[in-house]
């Protein structure tokens, strides 16, 4: 269940495994991701809202949490071609994401096109964010406003993200 | 002033305060920068002149936009407090210096690529394959939805017996045979389930049977067991035609569609 992926989204809410493994379904997935550290893989909760976790979260916020399976590891630049991204793609999605997460999470396409154009050609900045946009990185609204979607929540440490980029000497 | 220019004047001040509060909330900016108290005053000063609905309405909005703003104001502050806050300036002119290089190495460090599976199983397969079987033909399908348009209305024995929906019996005696066959359908437990009674091969033939069944509970022959919950109805044959003039009538409607009756015969097949 936590693997497949339905309607182009992988990951299994808490009332489902509720509904196939019963009310004990948070020890089984402790059990699980602790099978899983194994495989170099952990499961990643992500709770409604703003997805951060809770301090103790109760039954009814797990309920309604999403879980995923994720690397447990970080990955190195060495890594990076066989997850299949060059490196001025993964460079574009940092750079897309820290700018949407530095406005408070919502940011215009046209200003972050503009940051983006500063180290990438037009073309490949439009081919880059419709990648994003589909692979579930980014979101879109009417009003051309773009928010961080459903896979940048479940698969980066934002505020590490922040972090790191401010302590990198220039 | 008289009336009419100052109604020019406050459509254009309202105006001016929708564009400039929407402008504030499109492109991000500090939402402090918007002096809620001078709009607000503005808002009021126009608000006992507007008579015209249109006018109002524009009100409405202008003071809609002014509320997004103080909302945006107490987001900005909430955010503000956050462990996760940065100066955005300071964040955008990292990104602008850093070379691609190392942007592309920080992302490494905060990323954990989902693990998702896209492979088709037996199951599916067999799922897939069941559907294209039954699925029907396109010319069929879009025979279809032409009937779908077609408005519901009132039609008579001779017009389904003209369209051969119905044979030409006496219509009782069809019932009657339908009785029959109905008594020696159910079980022991005295009744069957409605679609398994009126199901047949094809979807003409159900719609026959649906019509003809209709009648044998009207008159009668038979009774109609619904269980709400489980949404299940069944047919339980009564022994001779009950009459009904001392029950209180009243109406079923048991919906008898293409899908439906698909569905059913998929069941059936599994």
């Amino acid at each position: 269940m936590i693997f497949y992926k339905r309607h182009r989204e992988p990951g299994v809410k808490g009332w489902e495994l509720r509904r196939r493994l019963g009310s004990d379904y948070p020890k089984v997935l402790q059990l699980l991701d602790e099978y899983l550290g194994n495989l170099g893989l952990t499961i990643k909760t992500v709770f409604e809202e703003d997805g951060s976790a809770p301090e103790n979260p109760t039954i009814d916020q797990l309920d309604k949490a999403k879980f995923y399976v994720t690397l447990r590891e970080e990955l190195s630049l060495g890594d990076m071609k066989l997850v299949g991204w060059r490196i001025d793609d993964l460079a574009g999605l940092a750079v897309s994401l820290a700018y949407i997460i530095s406005k408070g999470g919502k940011a215009p396409r046209k200003d972050l096109e503009g940051l983006l154009r500063t180290k990438l050609p037009g073309w490949r900045v439009d081919m880059n964010l419709n990648r994003y946009l589909r692979l579930g990185y980014l979101i879109e609204d009417e009003n051309e406003q773009l928010y961080l979607g459903w896979r940048a929540r479940v698969e980066v440490d934002q505020k590490k993200l922040i972090e790191l980029l401010l302590e990198q000497e220039t | 002033m008289s009336n009419k220019p100052r109604r020019r004047l406050a459509q254009e001040e309202l105006r001016r305060i929708i564009e400039f509060c929407r402008s504030v909330e499109n492109k991000g900016l500090n939402p402090f920068l918007v002096n809620v108290e001078d709009l607000i005053s503005v808002i009021r000063e126009y608000f006992p002149g507007l008579k015209n609905p249109e006018d109002l309405s524009l009100d409405a909005e202008a003071l809609n936009q002014v509320a997004s703003i103080i909302k945006m104001q107490s987001e900005w502050v909430k955010r503000r407090a956050t462990s996760l806050y940065r100066d955005p300036f300071l964040i955008e002119e990292k990104l602008r210096s850093l070379p691609t290089r190392d942007l592309a190495e920080v992302f490494l460090k905060t990323w954990h690529p989902t693990v998702e599976l896209e492979q088709i199983t037996i199951g599916s397969l067999k799922t897939a394959m069941k559907y294209w079987e039954s699925l029907a033909p396109l010319s069929e399908r879009w025979r279809e939805e032409e009937l779908i348009k077609v408005k519901a209305g009132m039609t008579t024995r001779e017009e389904l017996i003209k369209q051969g929906i119905l044979r030409d019996e006496t219509f009782l005696s069809e019932i009657e045979k339908l009785w029959r066959e109905l008594k020696e359908a159910v079980g022991a437990e005295g009744k069957i389930d409605y679609w398994d009674f009126v199901g047949a091969e094809s979807y003409g033939e159900t719609l026959r049977r649906a019509y003809l069944t209709s009648f044998l509970v009207t008159y009668g022959y038979a009774t109609l067991e619904i269980q709400p919950l489980e949404e299940k109805i069944f047919l339980k044959p009564n022994e001779t035609p009950v009459s009904k003039t001392d029950a209180q009538p009243f109406s079923f409607p048991i919906p008898v569609n293409y899908e439906r009756w698909r569905q059913w015969r998929e069941q059936r097949e599994e």
